[in-house]
């Protein structure tokens, strides 16, 4: 990601757009109970052999029953990739592909993310989690292209309103210039 | 309990973690982009990936990054090691044929008002001499053989 210049050209933001900042959206319930069969399949996919995971008196003794890996806490909210009913399918972080819409800026990649974790999420918890946009930057224009960064908290909590953890991305949203096609990062 | 129990004694800021190494494959892409019900293509498909994303193969997806730098540093910790926080900054693509190699700086070690200990750190996931992603990571572990960071809700943990 290269470093931003700002060009001081201002673009206005749609004031629908603006009204959206601090705004609780999209809040949902993940579609299934947390469960222990994924998170094994998590640890074995990067080898971790962390016992809290494994040993059950390891969990019992440390964390008063079995949790599932901190950074797993997106993972209980992906949609499915099929569903019956739905032809299309499901986009997570629906705030920020609004964001591309509504800038008009059809391309867009994160550039960092943070996430925070507070209560451990356990084995049955129902977890919900709702995406609030925080902050829309001005104009900038970097190697990949003129648009804007802006940064989405995706907040989740359990079946008892305790807060799990927080997901903020941040993401630039652009325009291509025209004689360049190259794109690289995890685009969203 | 045989795993390793890291208390906050035991650490000052420079130290450096050992290293891990691991051979990247299509497996593991795919692996660890279903395990984290990443669906997208670009992280299982090759064809998708080289024409669609204009990479030259399958990369591996961001989440299942965060579980590999969680590995790597709950490896160090214990299993009394409790992640506060990760901020992830991704450069480059991790592809099949890559040797990732993770290393890790301590950048902080302390006490908050709560009495939690707190060690931050920089870890790097390098492919050769390349930075692919980089994490700052905040991890609490036990000040003392008594404490567990586990342990701790509400106001008693600040991450």
């Amino acid at each position: 990601m290269s470093d931003p210049v700002d060009t001081g050209e201002p673009m206005p933001i749609p004031a629908a757009v603006t009204a959206l900042i601090g705004v609780t959206r999209y809040e949902e319930e993940g579609g299934f109970a947390v469960e222990h069969g994924y998170i094994w399949t998590t640890c074995a996919a990067v080898e971790n052999a962390n016992p809290l995971f494994w040993d059950d008196d390891v969990a019992a003794t440390l964390t008063g029953g079995p949790i599932a890996p901190p950074t797993m806490l997106s993972v209980w909210f992906r949609p499915h990739h099929w569903s019956p009913g739905r032809s299309e399918p499901a986009v997570p972080l629906q705030a920020h592909f609004d964001l591309k819409a509504e800038l008009d800026l059809p391309e867009a990649i994160i550039s960092s993310n943070t996430n925070t974790f507070h209560e451990p999420v356990r084995i049955g918890d129902r977890v919900r989690s709702r995406q609030v946009l925080r902050s829309i930057s001005e104009p900038k224009t970097t190697k990949l292209g003129r648009g804007r960064f802006w940064t989405i908290d995706v907040e989740y909590l359990n079946q008892d309103d305790r807060l799990l953890g927080v997901e903020s991305y941040t993401a630039f949203g652009y325009r291509r210039p025209a004689d360049t096609d190259q794109a690289s990062g995890d685009s969203a | 309990m045989n795993a390793p129990l890291l208390l906050l004694g035991d650490v000052a800021v420079g130290d450096t973690l050992p290293g891990l190494d691991h051979d990247v494959t299509a497996t593991t892409v795919v692996l660890g982009a279903l395990a984290s019900r990443d669906w997208r293509p670009m992280h299982h498909d090759r064809d998708f990936a080289i024409n669609r994303n204009g990479t030259r193969d399958i990369f591996l997806n961001t989440p299942n990054q965060a579980a590999w730098f969680e590995r790597y540093v709950t490896d160090w910790t214990g299993p009394t090691g409790r992640l506060g926080r990760m901020t992830f900054r991704m450069d480059t693509p991790v592809f099949p044929g890559d040797l990732m190699s993770f290393n890790a700086t301590v950048t902080l070690v302390g006490t908050d008002d709560a009495g939690c200990g707190w060690i931050d750190l920089d870890v790097a996931l390098m492919v050769g001499d390349v930075v692919a992603t980089t994490c700052a990571t905040r991890v609490a572990v036990p000040v003392d053989g008594q404490d567990n960071p586990w342990s701790r809700h509400g106001d008693d943990w600040r991450p």
